[in-house]
């Protein structure tokens, strides 16, 4: 089974809740989809508004453990600020550690995450860091006291898939004994699939199942294609060879001529 | 005296951060406050002096990714 920070989790599927088409919709999502964690962030709240409190109701109403993310930060003095207001709030250590460096692409800054990573695992944070399948990186960030990485495998968003299947595969390599999830970059369940079947521990998305024609249904696809993957990497795929190898035996053949 | 409240300026007369929330009608567990860039616990707003020219942050829970 899955453990992150010491927490056992039977679904290998983190999943976001933004960008769903309603409330009711996000909140059969994320049950169809089997998830145990899902991740949340804070904002501003308006004078006399009690919309982050009916967010917050409805989310503990799920049974879900939530992640806090400090999505949007784009300096280590923001994200650490954010992620102790998030601490309060959601009365959990367990922080998604994201610090932007690039408007466009929404790429991790490396530097930042890293002296970010260090100051909240001094202060006590569980901290899971939203970072690139760069391999330096992470060693630097298990050095900071990080115990679970999160690489993306494309732009948040961008629903292409794993780009750079060479360097996942490195970072697995390397990495063995450590809780790797993919995060940002999946678009469909194949994907999920794929990175999974590499041997990468769980995946977290949102946006290719909030913006799906039918989120409900997506999730559900996403379940399984996470379980699928996770059971195929454990049952030892085979090898891609270069030249066919036939299926059927070839002794015990009829001769006709 | 002028606060600058979620990157709005406001003229109050709360001397505490706690008095502020409770004028403006903030209310509720799940609320997060930082002032002037640091976090303020919700058990220490009662004692959270205000002063002019003060930046505060009040956050509350939101969907995420």
């Amino acid at each position: 089974m899955l453990e992150l920070y010491g927490q056992h989790i039977s679904s290998r599927l983190l999943l976001g809740t933004a960008l769903y088409p309603s409330p009711a919709i996000m909140a059969e999502a994320i049950t169809a989809s089997g998830a145990n964690i899902v991740t949340v962030s804070l904002r501003r709240e308006t004078s006399g508004g009690k919309s982050g409190g009916q967010f917050w109701s409805l989310i503990q109403s799920l049974g879900v453990r939530v992640l806090p993310n400090t999505a949007g930060c784009h300096s280590v003095k923001e994200a650490v600020t954010t992620a102790k207001m998030a601490r309060e709030v959601f009365a959990t250590s367990w922080i998604k550690l994201e610090v932007i460096g690039n408007h466009d692409t929404l790429q991790p800054d490396v530097f930042g995450l890293v002296e970010a990573a260090r100051i909240l695992a001094s202060e006590g944070f569980e901290v899971f860091p939203y970072t690139t399948d760069d391999l330096v990186v992470a060693g630097r960030l298990l050095d900071a006291g990080c115990k679970v990485l999160m690489p993306w495998c494309a732009p948040i968003g961008s629903a292409r898939g794993p780009q750079n299947l060479d360097a996942l595969r490195s970072l697995r390599g390397h990495f063995s004994d450590v809780p790797l999830i993919v995060d940002a970059g999946i678009g469909r369940p194949s994907h999920a699939t794929t990175v999974m079947e590499l041997g990468y521990d769980a995946v977290l998305l949102n946006t290719a199942v909030a913006k799906a024609g039918d989120p409900v249904a997506m999730a559900a696809a996403f379940g399984k294609a996470v379980e699928s993957g996770r059971q195929a990497f454990r049952a030892g795929p085979l090898e891609p060879r270069d030249m066919a190898v036939p299926s059927t035996p070839v002794i015990g053949m009829a001769a006709f001529s | 005296m002028k606060l600058t409240i979620n990157g709005e300026q406001h003229e109050v007369t709360a001397a505490t951060l706690a008095a502020l929330l409770a004028d403006l009608d903030y209310e509720g567990g799940w609320l997060a406050t930082a002032l002037n860039g640091e976090v303020v616990p919700a058990r220490e707003r009662d004692g959270c002096a205000l002063a002019d020219g003060d930046r505060i942050e009040i956050l509350a829970p939101m969907k995420g990714g």
